[in-house]
C-alpha cells in the first residue's frame, strides 16, 4: 500500500509538533523515521495510524483520502514501544484479538482464527508458547507477539514505534536482522520510528531524518551519511566536526588563512563540516592546525581530539582519525586538511 | 550433605533476606491482630459455646434468625453488586474526564465514610418514605422503598459506594493508554475495548471493592435500622436481631447469631480472596 503524506501540520495546544511535512512512501518500502526526541517522528507515525488527527494537511492510502478515517477503519498494524500486550490474555488470545472483535460476516470462524494464530506464531518463531501469559515472556518474545498481533489483521501498512527501544543490545541486534528478513518475506509497507541511527541506517530502504517538526532529509543510508543535506543531518548522523569559515574566490579561509582546500561555489561566511575519517595529515603551511588534547582507540581506528586556538575565546574542538601505526603524542601539534567536506552557508 | 537435607526438610519461617525486620514486624502484627481481632472473636465463640450444639442449632433453626441472616446477606450482596457497577462508572468519570466540579465530586465520594450512619439513615428514610421526595415518585407504581428490604439496599448502596470507587480509582489511573490504542488499531470499537480489554484488567480491584462494600454492608447497623422498618421475617437485619436478643438478656443467643454471621462472612471473604489471588497470579499483577 502506497502512503502519501501531504503538507501535514499538527498542533498540540498551539505548539506545532509537525510543520508542513510531506512524504511519499512506496508500496513494500521499509522506512525509518529518525530524529532526536521531540523531532515529531512519533507524532507522524501516530497520524499515519489514525491515533491522532492532523490539524491541516492530508494523508492518502493509495488514492483514498484516509485523513479522517478512524483508526479502526484504517486497518494498520501498530507495534507499540512497550508492546501494549493485553496481559489478561494468553499469547494466542492476544494474537487472535483483532480477528475476534470483527463484526458479523467478516469475523472468521473459531477454527480459522486458531489456524491463523498458529501460522503467525510460527512466523514469529514462538510456536509452543500460545498458552503463556505476556508476563511469562522475555522482552524480545513480547515484541514478537506484539508484531504477530499486528500482522493478524492483515494490515495495509505496518507501523512500529521504537520497536527495539526497550531491549538489550544483543537482542536488539538479533531482532533487527529478523525484522529485515520478515519484511523481505512478507513485503509489507513498513514504517518504524527510531532515535538510533545505526538501526535506521542498517535496516531501512530509506531514512527520513527529522528535527524540530520538519523533515530534514529523505534518502538511502548512503545519501544521508555521504551527502547530508543540512548541517543538522551532518552532525546528527555519524561523527563530525565543524568550523566557521569564509569562502572567497574559490578558497576556504579559516581565521583569514587559506587551509589549502578549494571550493567551487559560494562566497561569504559559512560552516565547514567534515568527518573524522575524511582527514589527511599534511606537512604544509596552509592547513588546519591544532594541539592534540586526547587520543583514543576506537575499534579499528585511532581518534585524536584536537583544540584549535581561537584568539582568547574557547578553542574550537575537532576530532580526526589518525593512522594506527603513526602514534601522536599528547600536546604535539598536528596539521591536517579535510579530504571530503561540505560547506553550509551560515 | 546431611546438614543440607536437614535444612531443606524443615519448614523455615525465615528465609534469608536482605529486607530487615521480618521477625519484629511479624511478631508485632500477630500480637496486634490477636489483641484487636482474634481475642474478641475467640471470646464471642466461647460465649456462644455455652449454648452447646443443640442450643446452637435451635437458634439456627429459628426462622426469624434464618430470615434475618438471609436479609442481611442478601441485601448486602445486592447493594455491593450495584456499587460494583456504579462505583466503576463513578471512578471512570473521575479518572478519565476533566470537567468543572470534578474535585468536588471526588471529595463527595468520601462523604458516606464521614457522615454518622444514623444521620444517613434518617435522611434516606425521610427521602424514600412513601411521602418523601423520592419515595413519592415511586408510589404510582406501588413500589415502596423505605421500610422494606429495598430500603435496606438503598442504605447499603450509600454506605458502600466509596469502597468500590476508592479501590478501583488508583488501578484505573495506571491503565496504560497504549493498551487501549492497541485495541483500537486492531479494530476493536470503544465498547469492545472496555468490555474485553479494560474491565478484565480491573477485575481484581473491582472484586476487592465488592468484598469491602459487601463486608461493610453485612455489618451495617446505624443507617439501616432507620430505613428498614425492622419488621421481623421481612425487613429485620441480623445485627438488629442480635441487639434484640441482648436486650432480652439472651447473651448466648446473641453470640450464636453473631458466630453464624462471622462464619458466613469469613467464608465469603475467603472465597473472594482466593478468586483474587488466582486472577492476580494469572495476570501477573502481584
Amino acid at each position: 500500500m502506497e502512503v502519501s503524506i501531504k503538507n501535514i501540520r499538527k498542533e498540540f495546544d498551539r505548539f506545532a509538533a509537525l510543520n508542513d511535512v510531506s512524504l511519499n512512501i512506496a508500496s513494500g518500502e521499509l522506512i525509518a523515521l529518525l530524529g532526536p526526541s521531540g523531532s515529531g517522528k512519533t507524532t507522524l507515525l501516530r497520524l499515519i495510524a489514525g491515533l491522532d488527527f492532523p490539524t491541516a494537511g492530508k494523508i492518502y492510502f493509495g488514492d483514498e483520502d484516509a485523513s479522517h478515517r478512524s483508526v479502526q477503519d484504517r486497518n494498520v498494524g501498530f507495534v507499540f514501544q512497550h508492546y501494549a500486550l493485553f496481559r489478561h490474555m494468553t499469547v494466542a488470545e492476544n494474537i487472535g484479538f483483532g480477528l475476534k472483535v470483527r463484526s458479523g460476516a467478516s469475523r472468521p470462524p473459531k477454527s480459522e482464527i486458531r489456524r491463523r494464530v498458529s501460522e503467525l506464531l510460527e512466523m514469529v518463531q514462538l510456536s509452543g508458547l500460545e498458552d503463556r501469559y505476556p508476563n511469562q515472556l522475555s522482552g524480545g518474545q513480547r515484541q514478537r507477539v506484539a508484531l504477530a498481533r499486528a500482522m493478524a489483521i492483515e494490515p495495509r501498512i505496518l507501523l512500529l514505534d521504537e520497536p527495539f527501544g526497550a531491549l538489550d543490545a544483543k537482542v536488539r541486534k538479533e531482532l533487527r536482522r529478523w525484522l529485515r528478513e520478515f519484511h523481505d518475506r512478507t513485503g509489507h509497507t513498513t514504517v518504524f520510528v527510531t532515535h538510533d541511527q545505526e538501526e535506521a541506517l542498517e535496516l531501512a530502504d530509506r531514512v527520513v531524518v527529522m528535527s524540530g517538526g520538519k523533515i530534514e532529509q529523505v534518502g538511502s543510508a548512503d545519501d544521508v551519511y555521504d551527502r547530508p543535506g543540512s548541517p543538522f543531518v551532518f552532525s546528527f548522523i555519524g561523527e563530525s566536526s565543524h568550523l566557521p569559515i569564509t569562502l572567497r574566490g574559490g578558497q576556504i579561509l579559516f581565521q583569514g588563512q587559506s587551509i589549502g582546500v578549494v571550493s567551487e561555489s559560494g562566497e561569504g561566511a559559512g560552516e565547514l563540516f567534515f568527518r573524522p575519517e575524511d582527514v589527511q595529515l599534511v606537512d604544509a603551511a596552509d592547513a588546519l592546525y591544532g594541539k592534540v588534547t586526547a587520543c583514543r582507540r576506537l575499534a579499528g581506528t585511532r581518534i585524536a581530539e584536537i583544540d584549535i586556538a581561537n584568539e582568547g575565546n574557547a578553542p574550537y574542538h575537532v576530532e580526526i582519525e589518525v593512522p594506527l601505526y603513526e602514534p601522536v603524542a599528547l600536546g604535539s601539534d598536528l596539521r591536517f586538511r579535510p579530504t571530503r567536506w561540505k560547506v553550509f552557508p551560515g | 550433605m546431611a546438614d543440607t537435607t536437614a535444612v531443606s526438610g524443615q519448614w523455615r519461617l525465615k528465609q534469608p533476606s536482605i529486607i530487615p525486620g521480618f521477625g519484629m514486624t511479624l511478631g508485632f502484627s500477630l500480637a496486634y491482630l490477636s489483641l484487636i481481632i482474634l481475642i474478641p472473636i475467640a471470646g464471642l465463640i466461647w460465649r456462644s459455646a455455652s449454648l452447646g450444639w443443640s442450643g446452637f442449632f435451635s437458634v439456627l433453626a429459628d426462622t426469624r434468625t434464618q430470615d434475618a441472616l438471609f436479609i442481611s446477606f442478601g441485601t448486602a450482596f445486592v447493594a455491593a453488586l450495584i456499587n460494583a457497577i456504579f462505583g466503576v462508572i463513578v471512578a471512570w468519570i473521575l479518572v478519565r474526564y476533566e470537567f468543572p466540579g470534578r474535585r468536588l465530586i471526588d471529595a463527595m465520594v468520601d462523604l458516606p465514610f464521614a457522615l454518622p450512619t444514623a444521620v444517613a439513615g434518617i435522611a434516606l428514610a425521610t427521602l424514600y418514605a412513601p411521602k418523601g421526595w423520592i419515595g413519592s415518585l415511586f408510589m404510582p407504581f406501588d413500589l415502596r422503598i423505605a421500610f422494606t428490604p429495598l430500603g435496606i439496599i438503598v442504605a447499603l448502596v450509600f454506605i458502600g459506594l466509596p469502597f468500590v470507587v476508592r479501590t478501583v480509582q488508583p488501578v484505573m489511573e495506571e491503565i496504560d493508554r497504549e493498551v487501549e490504542e492497541a485495541a483500537a488499531t486492531l479494530g476493536a470499537n470503544r465498547f469492545q475495548t472496555i468490555t474485553r480489554v479494560l474491565l478484565p484488567g480491573l477485575m481484581p480491584a473491582i472484586l476487592t471493592g465488592f468484598a469491602l462494600a459487601f463486608a461493610r454492608g453485612v455489618g451495617e447497623y446505624g443507617s439501616v435500622i432507620f430505613i428498614a422498618g425492622n419488621i421481623p421475617y421481612v425487613s429485620e437485619i441480623a445485627p438488629l436481631l442480635i441487639v434484640i436478643r441482648l436486650e432480652e438478656f439472651n447473651y448466648a443467643g446473641a453470640t450464636a447469631i453473631a458466630t453464624i454471621m462471622l462464619l458466613i462472612s469469613f467464608t465469603m471473604l475467603l472465597v473472594i480472596n482466593l478468586i483474587q489471588a488466582w486472577s492476580r497470579r494469572r495476570y501477573g499483577h502481584g
